[in-house]
């Protein structure tokens, strides 16, 4: 081997500009890794910082998404530019996921940066639905829209309607649209199909969309004490005796609060 | 262009098919690889499928470009075996056919080094500066060592070559604006810069073809008449030398596994020095 000082001095500029290279690719590489809120990562991608090591962008998943919204990041391509370049990802607005039941994206994955352990759709993980404008979503102004409930693929579980009293007419239920984070999967289906000029609810990686309660919390309706007892039982709600104008709430002997109305014999006769 | 061929020059001696065989050859191999991918998604028949860095050919053979794999290795992500399948197809073919056969007879990013080259020729520009040739080496190895700190696979964030192949089968244009880069750099920063001393795709590829079967030989170097075509076109000139001229105790075939195969150093020779044989072939005359 030539070990002359001239070789030896080369040899560490090579040595030096390829770790200069090599190290600002490194950088580029953690700026890519801030995706942004709207770009969403296939059925069973990694967390992101995973996936960025195991994804070889080959593009197999993008081919075999019969829906077609997968596609691969370019430079320039929208919000494309600030996902890392050359990865998959799809927008829930534009194109929905279609949670097919064989997940061919996820068999597609020659990496595995979209796990193989994901075999029932249901539990897929893309992202959190979240109602994220309640000032301008429809059912929480008091109509019915429901639309986003509708479509869910996992309806009644990732999205119930929850009955309230709407305050403002002091007569009227609202129905306000509920996403369960343990049952979404994030397919975008709702934010799709909200009917708003931009989507009331958006589906947002779990890390953006999601809190965390502080772990020495015990939900005492969920957890035992000690002697693995509830601490308390289920908060008794106190039922009115006697229907009050306006109220909504069931009547405790379970009767509904306003009996449907009989028309007297004489309003038929009129007709 | 009416240009006038010289007596002396390959396409006086061979006529002009044989004078740039090789050359259209290897243009027809890529634009091939790049024109089967694009099959798929512009005419629904899906002979293979994917990019470079990964595809499937017929939807049984994988087929995985190694130094991507090896940044995704580096980065403690442990690959579905079709990604390990598909990289041991691609280094075993390599490893038979030269290393640099893929620089020469797939990669897209070639063509556009072979035009900084052929402008380099055309008009005479002669400045630039040499770059060591051991830094690609040394680039591969720093890659996958900072893929390893990063645990992201680094490389794939700037790498030319999959952005330009990317870019042609995915679409996407400002990609080419690193293309564009490397065309610039080797047209005005450094000669045969980017592909023979930058490209940590070439040096991967060029360690699995080390011991390569397929080889160039200077077979007849009896017949050289020392017009040097071959090292003015030769993208690595500095592995000619030996076998051609027998220096060093070298034998006629051209070892080096810097050769890209390319095999216009045929196409240019007017006497037909060169040709491609086996490494074991001992002929010379």
């Amino acid at each position: 081997m030539d070990l002359s000082r001239r070789a030896l001095l080369k040899g560490a500029a090579g040595a030096t500009s390829a770790c200069l290279l090599a190290g600002g690719a490194a950088l580029l590489g953690r700026v890519a890794s801030a995706r942004p809120a709207q770009a969403l990562r296939p059925p069973g991608a990694l967390p992101e910082d995973k996936f960025l090591g195991a994804c070889i962008r080959c593009g197999l998943c993008v081919r075999d998404c019969p829906p077609k919204n997968l596609r691969l990041s370019t430079w320039g391509d929208g919000l494309g530019r600030e996902v890392a370049i050359g990865t998959p990802y799809f927008e829930a607005r534009d194109i929905p996921c279609e949670m097919c039941e064989g997940i061919p994206c996820v068999k597609a994955c020659p990496t595995g940066a979209l796990d193989h352990a994901l075999t029932d759709i249901n539990r897929a993980k893309m992202g959190v639905a979240v109602l994220v404008d309640q000032e301008n979503c429809l059912n929480y102004l008091g109509l019915r829209c429901d639309v986003c409930y509708r479509v869910c693929p996992v309806i009644d579980k990732a999205i119930t309607l929850e009955k309230f009293s709407n305050p403002r007419s002091d007569r009227h239920a609202m129905l306000l649209p509920t996403v369960h984070a343990d049952a979404c999967t994030g397919c975008g289906k709702c934010e799709k199909s909200c009917v708003l000029e931009k989507s009331a609810i958006k589906v947002l990686p779990a890390q953006i969309a999601r809190g965390e309660l502080g772990h020495h919390y015990r939900k005492g309706w969920e957890t035992g004490n000690q002697a693995g007892r509830p601490r308390f039982g289920q908060p008794v709600q106190r039922l009115p005796e006697t229907p009050v104008a306006g109220d909504l709430a069931p009547l405790r002997s379970g009767r509904e609060a306003y009996p449907a109305p009989t028309l007297p014999p004489s309003a038929e006769g009129v007709k | 262009m009416n240009s006038v061929v010289l007596p002396g020059s390959a396409v006086g001696m061979k006529g002009w098919w044989h004078a740039h065989r090789f050359l259209l050859l290897r243009r027809f191999s890529q634009a091939a690889i790049i024109g089967l991918f694009l099959l798929g998604p512009l005419a629904e028949l899906w002979i293979i499928k994917g990019n470079l860095s990964g595809s499937l050919v017929l939807d049984v053979l994988p087929l995985t470009d190694p130094f991507v794999l090896a940044q995704v290795l580096a980065s403690r992500h442990l690959p579905e075996t079709s990604a390990l399948i598909g990289a041991g197809v691609v280094i075993a073919f390599y490893a038979l056919a030269g290393g640099r056969v893929f620089c020469a007879w797939v990669c897209p990013v070639n063509a556009v080094t072979d035009l900084a080259a052929w402008l380099r020729r055309t008009f005479k520009f002669t400045g630039g500066r040499t770059l060591d040739a051991s830094l690609r080496n040394w680039l591969a190895a720093a890659v996958l060592a900072a893929s390893a700190i990063a645990g992201l696979a680094i490389w794939e964030f700037v790498n030319p070559v999959s952005m330009t192949q990317r870019a042609l089968i995915f679409g996407g244009s400002v990609a080419w604006g690193v293309t564009a880069a490397v065309f610039l750099f080797d047209l005005f920063i450094a000669p045969r810069g980017w592909c023979g001393h930058v490209c940590p795709v070439g040096a991967t590829y060029a360690l699995i073809g080390a011991k390569s079967v397929l080889r160039v030989s200077a077979r007849h170097a009896s017949r050289c008449n020392d017009c040097a075509d071959c090292y003015a076109v030769c993208p690595e000139p500095q592995v000619i030398v030996a076998p051609l001229k027998g220096k060093d105790g070298s034998g006629p075939v051209i070892l080096d596994s810097a050769c890209t195969n390319c095999g216009r150093c045929i196409d240019v020779c007017g006497p037909d020095v060169f040709g491609f044989t086996h490494r074991f072939d001992k002929r010379k005359d």
